[in-house]
């Protein structure tokens, strides 16, 4: 039996008085890959946001409900040690463009203060960077700013500052959008390794690749919950109606 | 007459090469004329003085001795003490206005509040130096037993560096606005307060930008001359204490220009103008260095 790792409990989302996020209930599964799928609008990025409380930031944003990490309610925890807890990989690859990567790398403990002995950070940016599959191109370059990478490669060291954290759970909004074909691809395995480390949560509008990484998938229309279910068995036999026209391209 | 016709082709294109052309030429020119001017009309005391007009300390119209030390020394320390005190305030209210009000009535008030401060002529901050704030200075000097003249080279930093807050606390407040959101949201996705990011991720962010504004009020704190002479005490002597009366180059020119009636006397006042435009120059020059070196690497 597989532990649930995040529980969203009847959770609603508003902007100003528009409810973009209709009684989600859903439990994350450790240690799986999790794609919410859905056509454009229809409430991917509010959920993602609402599960490291980025809609902090969002004054006209309203949230209402629980979300249980390990059972207990995010929103009544520090929001500091909910995002220390849950990384995040945006759209745009959007590492510190002022930092080496090695600072980029580091930079969640540098930015939280928390100070950490020479070796200790050696290993944790070795160990990052190798995770998310970077180390043999970056470990001569280290110290140069990391403006010179590619976009995918700024989408990995993007990945390696997230895992840096030792993060539970990481959120990927659409992490492949702005990346070329090969960069994905390069994304997706990477994505399929890290599994073992961390539980991740991916948003993306390409069937083919929730299909090709994702364990479980949700689908969210209209910004209701419509279908969760292992993803291979949503791909091949889809329960509801407007699953199935999603999946054949009849709409997003 | 068919072929030649075909060979002029006046288009706008062409105009506008021609109209912008000419133009940096004119800028050029001017320039180059205001310099070369300048030089031609100092020679007499570059001549009669060489290097020791900038090491001179004694400045005597009467014996016809010149030296420009007091002055030159007089307006880097009013520069510098008006920019060192301004600073911290203009970043203070960079930030308060982009990261904290970022709108609303008191955004709103805040903002135009500084700019104007920008607006007010000169004349107007010397006059309330003079009238309001020196007497202030006085009662403050007594209090500490001091030779209470009032005015002074301090006094001219504090109006001076309430003059130049509205150009470098815009330009920053512009850059820090700028800040793109991604990076901001990856701080705070990486578990940052506020604070952290405004220090750790913004600021480094904008601090070409910070310096090019701080460059830009040193400019126009160097040669600030209305309010400076008004309040600065006009004295020739190397100022031995903050609170002890002064010149700059730019107040003492002001202040002479009418007197001088010897063909030395005039040289020597130009040639303070020259020194103060090369002073300019230079400050700018190592500016876009700074600027260089800050932004190496970003995109
Ligand atoms: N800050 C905001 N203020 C008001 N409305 C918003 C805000 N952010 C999003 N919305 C609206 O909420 C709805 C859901 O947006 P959301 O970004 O969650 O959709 P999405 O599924 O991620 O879409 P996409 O696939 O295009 O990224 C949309 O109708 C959007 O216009
Ligand atoms: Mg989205």
């Amino acid at each position: 039996m597989e532990s649930k790792i995040l529980k969203i409990k009847d959770f609603n989302a508003y902007y100003d008085d528009a409810q973009v996020l209709k009684d989600i209930n859903l439990s994350i599964l450790k240690n799986n890959v999790t794609a919410i799928m859905g056509p454009s609008g229809c409430g991917k990025t509010t959920l993602i946001r609402a599960i490291n409380r980025m809609h902090d930031f969002t004054p006209n944003a309203r949230m209402e409900g629980e979300i249980l990490l390990n059972n207990e309610d995010l929103y009544q925890m520090e929001p500091i040690i909910v995002r220390r807890k849950i990384g995040m990989v945006f759209q745009r690859p959007n590492p510190f463009p002022t930092m080496s990567i090695f600072d980029n790398v580091i930079a969640g403990y540098k930015l939280n203060g928390i100070k950490l002995s020479k070796e200790d950070r050696n290993n944790i940016v070795e160990d990052s960077l190798r995770k998310s599959a970077m180390w043999d191109e970056v470990k001569d370059n280290l110290h140069k700013k990391g403006s010179f990478l590619s976009g995918g490669q700024q989408q990995r060291l993007c990945i390696a500052r997230a895992l840096a954290m030792k993060p539970e759970i990481l959120l990927l909004d659409e992490p492949t959008s702005a990346l070329d074909p090969k960069a994905t691809a390069h994304i997706e395995e990477l994505i399929s390794e890290l599994k073992d480390y961390v539980t991740m949560i991916l948003v993306t509008h390409n069937i083919a690749q929730a299909a090709r990484i994702s364990n479980y998938t949700v689908f969210l229309y209209l910004g209701e919950l419509v279908e969760y279910d292992k993803t291979n068995k949503m791909m091949t036999t889809p329960k509801d109606k407007r699953t199935e026209e999603y999946l054949t391209g009849k709409f997003g | 007459m068919m072929l030649k016709k075909k060979n002029i082709k006046i288009n706008g294109d062409t105009i506008f090469k021609y109209a912008i052309g000419s133009s940096v030429v004119v800028l050029i020119m001017l320039i180059v004329g205001i310099f070369v001017s300048l030089i031609v009309y100092s020679y007499p005391t570059i001549a009669k003085f060489g290097f020791g007009f900038i090491s001179g300390h004694t400045w005597d119209p009467v014996t016809e001795e010149f030296g420009a030390y007091p002055f030159l020394i007089g307006t880097l320390i009013t520069s510098f003490i008006a920019l060192i005190l301004s600073f911290p305030v203009s970043i203070m209210i960079s930030i308060l206005l982009s990261e904290y009000l970022k709108s609303g009535v008191i955004h709103n008030y805040v903002k135009s509040s500084v700019e104007l401060l920008a607006g007010i002529p000169s004349i107007i901050y010397g006059f309330w130096g003079l009238f309001i704030f020196v007497p202030v200075v006085r009662e403050v000097q007594m209090y500490f037993g001091i030779t209470p003249y009032g005015i002074g080279i301090l006094t001219a930093s504090l109006i001076l560096s309430v003059m130049i807050i509205p150009y470098s606390a815009t330009i920053a407040y512009e850059v820090i606005s700028l800040t793109p959101s991604e990076i901001k949201e990856a701080a705070y996705s990486l578990g940052a307060t506020h604070f952290e990011v405004i220090r750790k991720v913004i600021l480094p962010y904008s601090s070409s930008g910070i310096v090019a504004g701080v460059l830009l009020s040193l400019g126009r704190a160097l040669g600030e001359t209305m309010a400076v002479t008004m309040v600065i005490g006009n004295s020739h002597i190397l100022p031995d204490t903050l609170f002890a009366p002064g010149n700059t180059m730019a107040s003492v020119i002001a202040n002479e220009f009418t007197e001088a009636t010897s063909d030395v006397y005039l040289s020597a006042l130009i040639e303070i103008g020259l020194l103060l435009m090369i002073v300019t120059a230079f400050i700018n020059v190592v500016g876009k260095m700074i600027i260089k070196k800050f932004s190496v690497g970003m995109s």
